[in-house]
């Protein structure tokens, strides 16, 4: 069995280029790997593997017809709630199970005419809700780093692929943080992309003012190569702005933190911190510093209202986005209902598991006459105060550094009240609330139980280059 | 603010969401901790302080109003519970009308 598994984006087109191997030889090399390794690791749902082996052919004739494109033959593993044509799109929930996407996203539209081949469906928490993709109703993602842990989540199938090496690169989705953090607990890089930067035309929706799609990759590079053909304005997400797309890859040319200001903002390493993720995270502040980078504390005042922010405005959309699950036109419907109300109510009692249902109540409660002023129209208003924060701040630095979960990944079933498990996302969550680009990237293992740990860097809007380049410098450096 | 008072076998009404006894019983002291959370929110001065909708504010995201084709009906259908000819079909919702 040939180990192509192994290699990244940046290696396999090097290699397809030089014609080393074939796509063919590629996809074959990840379908054997996911035989042998999924059963374990339980990172993908499905895997339409004569499709992907068809593309993948498609990709080699493109090639030997001379008509190249940047991703051209690259498997790309895809998280289960983004649509392509053909494939399942269960969001891990039993409401759509067996449910089969009539149409492509626009990021797989992309993806596709990048040359990229779609291959496999990722596991995830239902609905993208949870850090620990326990609450996926329909398989159970396991830490490729030690197998009696999580992967995070909720994007906790792509990070164990990328991790695991079951895939080549993988898409996520990040509404609170649900990239970073599974790409620090399974050692990869996880990009969230400014709010509006990438499409979400065909995404499952989740929290409609935060959701954004993003790369999980094995290096920063990869993230580079995968953003370059997610990135930009889509007629069809009215959200995209028409903003030119840097070119990411060059931006990586030369890359170093000789001069680059990056703001350690005091809020985030206030307590709390397991010992080891502190460690590592002040390991990688002296790289930074010994790089030449100049650093200084900064100060987000509104930090700690930001989670409470998060939990009003998250499930207030969510109860909104998720009222299109009734068992009209798709998905589970009940078979005990004899008029069209018990139909709704039964066929979501049914189809939905307990934290999407919480988060259902919790954002129709705040939404609700007599509370609303209270909880949603508030938040929003202190969602204001938490952005003026990260605008003030990007005024004096390139980009902060911070941890990106208080701990390292932790054991299956160890967490089991709600609020605890929020707590996982203290740190991704201010920047998703203030529309920033953010990025995962492993900063190396804990000393006791040799798991891996990331650390975030945080960018002004809209400026992935400049994040990526960051990035990429102190991936040379760690 | 308003102190806690979520009663979460009305609001899961509201939202349309059948729970058993149990879920009731689980649901309402995980909400009620999480709303408690929540209403530090209420610390903060926000007068004269405009809400944030989206992560960047875009106003009038306008395009050319052009006819483009819609999806094939039988794409459309194909996922559906049950259907009758190309509509989708529910049970009775008006009293008396025919079914």
């Amino acid at each position: 069995m040939s180990d192509l598994w192994k290699l990244g984006i940046e290696d396999a087109s090097k290699g397809l280029a030089k014609g080393e191997f074939s796509s063919v030889e590629l996809t074959q090399a990840v379908i054997d790997r996911v035989h042998a390794e999924n059963p374990r690791i339980g990172a993908y749902l499905t895997f339409d593997e004569e499709g992907a082996l068809a593309a993948a052919k498609a990709a080699d004739e493109a090639r030997s017809a001379r008509r190249g494109a940047p991703l051209l033959g690259i498997p790309v593993a895809i998280k289960d709630l983004i649509n392509v044509q053909g494939q399942p799109c269960t969001c891990a929930s039993k409401i759509l199970k067996g449910y089969t996407s009539p149409y492509d996203a626009t990021v797989i539209a992309n993806l596709k005419a990048a040359g990229a081949v779609c291959a496999g469906r990722l596991n995830m928490d239902e609905f993208a809700m949870g850090s620990s993709t326990e609450n996926s109703a329909l398989g159970r993602t396991v830490n490729p780093y030690d197998i009696a842990r999580v992967p995070g989540g909720s994007s906790g199938g792509s990070a164990a692929a990328v991790g695991g090496d079951l895939c080549i690169a993988a898409l996520g989705t990040d509404t609170g943080g649900s990239i970073r953090q599974p790409a620090s607990f399974c050692n990869c890089v996880g990009l969230k992309p400014s709010y509006g930067r990438v499409s979400r035309f065909g995404v499952t929706a989740f929290a409609s003012s935060l959701d954004q799609v993003g790369p999980m990759t094995k290096s920063v590079t990869d993230a580079a190569l995968l953003m370059q053909a997610l990135a930009g304005k889509d007629e069809k997400d009215g959200t995209t702005p028409d903003e030119p797309v840097p070119d990411y890859a060059a931006a990586l040319k030369g890359a170093s933190l000789k001069g680059v200001k990056i703001g350690l903002p005091k809020e985030y390493f206030a307590g709390g911190l397991d010992p080891e993720v502190k460690r590592l995270t002040e390991a990688a502040i002296a790289k930074c510093s010994s790089a030449g980078a100049e650093l200084m504390e900064v100060s987000l005042p509104h930090t700690e209202y930001a989670m409470a922010v998060y939990y009003i405005v998250a499930p207030a959309e969510a109860s909104a986005n998720l009222a299109r699950f009734d068992g009209v036109r798709y998905g589970h419907r009940s078979d005990r209902s004899d008029d069209v109300f018990n139909l709704y109510a039964r066929s979501r009692a049914e189809g939905f598991g307990p934290e999407v249902k919480r988060r259902i109540i919790m954002g129709t409660y705040v939404l609700s006459s007599g509370y609303y002023d209270a909880y949603y129209g508030r938040a929003l208003k202190v969602r204001t105060l938490i952005r003026r924060d990260f605008e003030e701040v990007f005024r004096k630095v390139d980009a902060l550094l911070t941890p990106v979960a208080p701990t390292p990944a932790f054991r299956i079933g160890e967490v089991q009240d709600p609020l605890t498990m929020y707590l996982n996302d203290l740190f991704t969550i201010p920047s998703s609330l203030a529309g920033n680009c953010a990025i995962s990237v492993p900063a190396g293992f804990t000393a006791d139980m040799n798991l891996p740990v990331g650390v975030q860097f945080i960018g002004d809007a809209y400026r992935e280059d400049g994040l990526l380049r960051i990035a990429k410098a102190f991936e040379e450096v760690r | 603010m308003e102190k806690t008072a979520i009663d979460v076998a009305y609001v899961a009404e509201l939202a349309r969401l059948e729970l058993t006894d149990e879920e009731k019983a689980v649901f309402q002291p995980q909400l009620e901790n999480i709303v408690k959370y929540v209403e530090k929110i209420s610390e903060v001065d926000v007068s004269d302080v405009p809400p944030t909708m989206h992560g960047r504010a875009i106003t009038n995201a306008l395009r050319e109003d052009v006819v483009l084709p819609s999806m094939d009906r039988e794409k459309a259908l194909a996922n559906a519970p049950a259907r009758t000819g190309d509509e989708f079909m529910l049970p009775k919702i008006v009293e008396g009308a025919e079914s």
